[in-house]
C-alpha cells in the first residue's frame, strides 16, 4: 500500500511501486485529465505537481509520491476559477486539447515562482511541454494574462 | 489558371473528386438536405424538440447541436453550431454540442460517408447546418403563432425567443419545445441574407474550451467501461513481417496479465491495466518472419527514386514545350529536392476501446472515418454494420492518421476484443504509434528551369517520384491515367505564367504504408514549387516577391494574399545583419495563403525564425478566431517538419521512435506569427491544412536570402546547404 494525497484527498493504492504515477492516477484513481504522450518525459502531457513542483508523472514511480501531496489538473480549481484557467478561456487556447492539462500545470508552477514572467521565463518553463497543434502563441498570451489577473486579484 | 479553376470547381475537394468518391450510402438529398428522421439512439429523449438530426431543443432552453464531423482541434464543435445557431436565432449561451453517432444521415454532404478530412468540414456542412437551423426556427415560430392565433409572418425571433411585437408576447424556445414537436417540418425555408448574420463571421469562443481546460474532456484513451481490460500489441519490426512463433511464459507469469493471444497484426497482451500490459508485451519472446522488406533502406530507396526520375513519367501537366525551350533559355538551373517519410505524431497515441457482444459491438475511439471503420469492424466481428456503433470521442490530434481506409487501429482492437472475452481497449505506446506506418510518403523531386535574356522564367520541367497514398485502398478510384491527384496536387497546378511547363509523376511501389498527412501532397509540392520559383528569381536577378507578383496577374486570389503578406511583413524594408525575409504563396483546399518568414542565421549555421506573417483568403468564413489559431498551428506544424522531422529505414526498421529523435517545435522556438484574413464573398475554402504548405519554403527562401545557401532537402541541414543548385543528394 502506498499512501499519498491527491487534490487534497488522502488515497491508498495497492500497486507495484515501480508503476508510473501517471497510470495510477489515470487507471486506479480515475483522474484522466493527466495524459500519456511519450512515456519518457519528452512531451509534458503528464505534468502534475508533487509538493508544488512540476513532475512528469510518466517517469515518476508511484513510490515517489508516498507521503506527498499531488495536484492534478482536476485539483487546480473545482470550477475553472484558477487565473490560468480563466485566461485559457479568455484567450481560447486549446485546439485538440490533449496537451493542455500539462501546459497549465507547468504554467501554474511558473506563476507560483515568478508571478510576472517575461516571454523568456514562459519559454523556459514550458519548453518541456509539446503542443502538436501549435497553440504556443496563445499559451504565451494566456500566461501573461493570468499573471495580470493574479496581480489584480491578489494571489490565490 | 488551373488553381483558380479548381478552386471554383466543387468536384475537386482538396484531392478527392466528389463524383468518383465511394458511394457507400445514399445521401440525404433534395428538399432541405437535412435528415428529417432521427437515428434510433437520438429519438428517445422526451420533452425535447428534435426537428431533424442536427438539433435538439430542451424545455430548459438548451440547444444541442449534433455535429457530424470529428473534433480534432480544428474547432468544428464550435463552427458548425455557430452556423446552425445563426439560422435558428439561438441564444449562443444556451448552445451545446454533441458528436454524431454513425448513421447515413450524418454523412459528409460531398463524400457521402462519415469522414473528417480534406479541410472540408465547415464549408461542406454550411448549407446543411443553415437549413437545419432555419427549419427548426420555422417550426418554433409556427408553434408560437398557433398558440397565439396570429400569422406566423407577424412573429420574429431573437436569442431563442419568439416574439409577437404587435401584442408584445414572447415565448422561449424551451417553452415552445413540446408544441413544436407537433408541427410538420417545412419543405422549404428562407435563409438569412448574409448581411444579417450575427454569429457567422465573429470570433466567438470555442464551446469545447472549458472541458479542455479542466481535464474533463474525454479522449479515446480516457474511456472507461465496466470490467474493461487493456491490451498492448507486439507488431512486426518490419512492414510486411509475420509472426513465426512466440513464447509468453514470462509475460503470463506477471500478476495482472489476463491473456496473451495471437491477432493478425501480432501478439496482444491483455491485462488489467496499461502498465502491466506494456511490461508484459515487452517481455514476450517473439520470432518474426521479416518478409520482403527485411533489408529495406532509405538510402537505397533514394537512389532508386533518383534513377526513376531520369525516366519519362506520367504527364500531369503540360503547357508549351519545356523540352525544346531548354535550348533557347539564356540561363538554366537544375535542382533536386527531397522530403522524407513523416509521422503524424498526434499527441494522443492511437487507441480504441471495444465492447463486443454476440449481437452488437460498441466502439469508442477518436476517428476521422466512422463509416469505413464501422464496415471493417462489422466484417471482423461477423456482424452487420448496423449492429456496430461508434462513439466518437475527442481526438487528441488527427492530421489524417485517424482516417485510415483499412481502419488499422479499429480493426486490430476488434480482433483483440474477440479474444478478450471482456470489454477491452488497445493502447499504442508512442513508439508503437511512430512505428505503426501510414506516413506522409517520401518524395524525390528533380527540376530543370530556365529564364530568358530578360530574366523571366521561360520553362519549368518537374519530375516527382513517390508512393501514391490511395493505390490499393478503396479510394484508389481517384487515380486517373495512373496519376494519384494527391501526389501531384500543388505541383501540377503551378499558378505562375510560365510559357513552357511540364510536370511528370513517377508512382513508386514500396511496401511502406502511407497516408494523408496534414496538407497531403501540398506538404511537399509547395516546398518544391515555392523554392524553385525562388531559384528562378535568383537566376534571373529578380526580387522573389516582384517576380511572383508579375507571374500571378491572372491569379487574383494568389496575388491578393501574396501582396497582403508582403505589405504586412514590410517586404523590402531593411533588417539587421544576417537577417532576411523569405516569401511563399500557395493555394490548397480551395484557400489561398502566403507567408513571409523573417529568419536569422548565426555564424555557426544556427537558424532562428523570428516572425512569420501569414495572409489567408478562405472566402466567406465562420469564425476568424479559429482561423487565426489554425493558421498559427499550421505554420508550427510546417516548421516542425522543416526543421526536425524525418523517418528513415535501416534493415527494414525505422530508426526513430519518440520525441527525442523525432522532435517537435517547442514554445521557445516558436516565432511571432501574425495572421491576416482577407474578407470577401468568395466560396469558402478549407482552413485546417492550408497553413502548413508555405511554412517550409518561406523559411528556406529566407535562409537563401540571408546566406546565399539553398535548402534542397528537408529537414533543414545547414551543413548540407550549398550556394548553387547542382547538389546531388545521392
Amino acid at each position: 500500500m502506498i499512501s499519498f494525497s491527491v487534490n487534497k484527498r488522502p488515497v491508498k493504492v495497492d500497486v507495484d511501486p515501480s508503476t508510473p504515477l501517471l497510470w495510477v492516477l489515470r487507471e486506479n484513481l480515475e483522474l484522466t485529465g493527466t495524459k500519456y504522450g511519450c512515456g519518457m518525459a519528452q512531451c509534458g502531457a503528464c505534468t502534475v505537481h508533487i509538493n508544488g513542483q512540476a513532475v512528469r508523472s510518466c517517469v515518476a514511480p508511484v513510490s515517489r509520491a508516498a507521503g506527498k501531496e499531488i495536484t492534478t489538473i482536476e485539483g487546480l480549481s473545482p470550477d475553472l476559477s484558477h487565473p490560468l484557467q480563466r485566461a485559457w478561456l479568455e484567450i481560447d487556447v486549446p485546439q485538440c486539447g490533449y496537451c493542455q492539462s500539462g501546459q497549465i500545470m507547468s504554467a501554474a508552477v511558473l506563476l507560483n515562482e515568478i508571478p510576472n514572467p517575461t516571454d523568456d521565463d514562459i519559454d523556459q518553463a514550458l519548453t518541456g511541454n509539446i503542443c502538436r497543434c501549435g497553440t504556443y502563441p496563445r499559451i504565451r498570451r494566456a500566461v501573461h494574462r493570468a499573471a495580470e489577473m493574479m496581480a489584480k486579484g491578489g494571489a490565490r | 489558371m488551373i488553381a483558380e479553376r479548381q478552386a471554383h470547381d466543387r468536384s475537386v475537394v482538396g484531392a478527392l473528386p466528389r463524383r468518383d468518391f465511394l458511394k457507400l450510402s445514399v445521401a440525404a438529398s433534395g428538399g432541405l438536405l437535412i435528415g428529417l428522421y432521427l437515428p434510433a439512439s437520438k429519438a428517445a429523449a422526451a420533452a425535447t424538440f428534435a426537428p431533424n438530426a442536427f438539433v435538439r431543443i430542451g424545455t430548459d432552453d438548451s440547444v444541442t447541436v449534433i455535429v457530424n464531423h470529428s473534433e480534432m482541434g480544428q474547432g468544428v464543435f464550435t463552427a458548425l453550431p455557430m452556423i446552425l445557431a445563426e439560422e435558428l436565432d439561438a441564444d449562443w449561451t444556451k448552445v451545446r454540442f454533441e458528436p454524431a453517432p454513425v448513421d447515413p444521415v450524418y454523412n459528409h454532404p460531398v463524400f457521402h460517408m462519415q469522414i473528417t478530412g480534406g479541410s472540408t468540414s465547415t464549408w461542406s456542412s454550411f448549407d446543411q447546418f443553415r437549413n437545419a437551423g432555419a427549419a427548426a426556427r420555422a417550426m418554433l415560430v409556427t408553434a408560437a403563432a398557433q398558440r397565439w392565433n396570429v400569422d406566423a409572418a407577424s412573429c420574429r425571433t431573437e436569442k431563442s425567443i419568439v416574439i409577437h411585437s404587435a401584442s408584445n408576447r414572447r415565448l422561449s424556445y424551451g417553452q415552445l419545445a413540446e408544441s413544436a414537436t407537433k408541427i410538420t417540418p417545412p419543405q422549404q425555408v428562407a435563409l438569412k441574407d448574409p448581411k444579417d448574420f450575427k454569429l457567422i463571421g465573429t470570433p466567438l469562443k470555442r464551446l469545447d474550451t472549458p472541458e479542455k481546460t479542466n481535464g474533463k474532456g474525454i479522449f479515446g484513451i480516457d474511456v472507461k467501461l465496466p470490467g474493461m481490460l487493456t491490451a498492448v500489441v507486439a507488431r512486426p519490426p518490419v512492414f510486411g513481417g509475420k509472426l513465426k512463433s512466440f513464447n509468453a511464459d514470462k509475460t503470463k507469469a506477471m500478476p495482472g496479465v489476463r491473456k496473451v493471444v495471437e491477432v493478425p497484426s501480432g501478439v496482444a497482451v491483455i491485462a488489467d491495466g496499461f502498465w502491466t500490459a506494456k511490461r508484459g508485451r515487452d517481455a514476450l519472446q517473439i520470432e518474426w518472419d521479416e518478409g520482403p522488406m527485411a533489408d529495406f533502406d532509405s538510402k537505397a530507396q533514394r537512389e532508386q527514386y533518383a534513377a526513376m526520375a531520369k525516366q519519362p513519367g506520367l504527364v500531369a501537366r503540360k503547357e508549351g514545350d519545356a523540352g525544346s525551350a531548354i535550348s533557347s533559355a539564356a540561363k538554366k538551373i537544375e535542382a533536386v529536392y527531397a522530403v522524407p517519410y513523416l509521422s503524424h505524431a498526434m499527441m494522443e497515441p492511437l487507441n480504441c476501446a471495444v465492447d463486443l457482444r454476440a449481437d452488437h459491438c460498441e466502439i469508442w475511439t477518436g476517428t476521422q472515418l466512422q463509416t469505413i471503420d464501422r464496415m471493417n469492424a462489422a466484417a471482423i466481428a461477423g456482424l452487420k454494420p448496423e449492429q456496430v456503433q461508434i462513439h466518437t470521442t475527442l481526438l487528441g490530434g488527427g492530421f489524417g492518421r485517424r482516417a485510415n481506409p483499412v481502419s488499422d487501429f479499429v480493426s486490430e482492437a476488434v480482433h483483440v476484443a474477440k479474444a478478450a472475452g471482456a470489454p477491452v481497449r488497445v493502447i499504442w505506446t508512442r513508439e508503437d504509434d511512430m512505428h505503426g506506418g501510414y506516413y506522409r510518403p517520401m518524395f524525390y523531386h528533380s527540376l530543370v528551369g530556365g529564364v530568358d535574356a530578360d530574366g523571366n522564367p521561360l520553362f519549368w520541367s518537374h519530375h516527382l517520384v513517390g508512393q501514391s497514398i490511395v493505390a490499393g485502398t478503396p479510394f484508389e478510384m481517384i487515380i486517373k491515367d495512373g496519376i494519384d491527384p494527391t501526389s501531384v496536387e500543388g505541383a501540377d497546378d503551378v499558378p505562375y505564367a510560365i510559357p513552357n511547363l511540364s510536370v511528370e509523376y513517377h508512382p513508386a511501389k514500396i511496401g511502406v504504408p502511407v497516408l494523408w498527412w496534414r496538407s497531403v501532397g501540398h506538404s511537399h509540392n509547395a516546398f518544391v514549387k515555392e523554392s524553385f520559383i525562388d531559384e528562378l528569381a535568383a537566376l534571373g536577378g529578380k526580387d522573389p516577391f516582384e517576380l511572383r507578383r508579375k507571374l500571378l496577374t491572372k491569379s487574383p486570389r494568389n496575388l491578393g494574399v501574396l501582396e497582403l503578406a508582403a505589405e504586412k511583413a514590410g517586404w523590402g524594408k531593411p533588417l539587421p545583419a544576417r537577417r532576411a525575409r523569405g516569401i511563399a504563396v500557395h493555394a490548397s483546399f480551395e484557400s489561398y495563403t502566403a507567408q513571409v518568414a523573417e529568419v536569422s542565421v548565426d555564424s555557426d549555421g544556427k537558424v532562428r525564425v523570428h516572425r512569420v506573417v501569414c495572409a489567408v483568403d478562405c472566402g466567406r468564413y465562420v469564425n476568424p478566431g479559429i482561423i487565426e489559431a489554425q493558421m498559427q498551428g499550421g505554420v508550427i506544424f510546417g516548421l516542425t517538419a522543416a526543421f526536425y522531422n524525418e523517418l528513415t529505414f535501416e534493415k527494414g526498421r525505422i530508426q526513430q521512435s519518440n520525441f527525442h529523435d523525432y522532435p517537435m517545435l517547442r514554445i521557445n522556438e516558436t516565432p511571432e506569427i501574425e495572421v491576416h484574413i482577407v474578407k470577401n464573398n468568395e466560396k469558402s475554402g478549407g482552413i485546417g491544412e492550408p497553413g502548413v504548405p508555405c511554412a517550409a519554403p518561406a523559411v528556406t527562401n529566407a535562409i537563401f536570402a540571408a546566406t546565399g545557401k539553398r535548402i534542397h532537402r528537408l529537414p533543414i541541414r545547414m551543413n548540407e546547404a550549398v550556394g548553387g543548385s547542382k547538389e546531388d543528394l545521392k
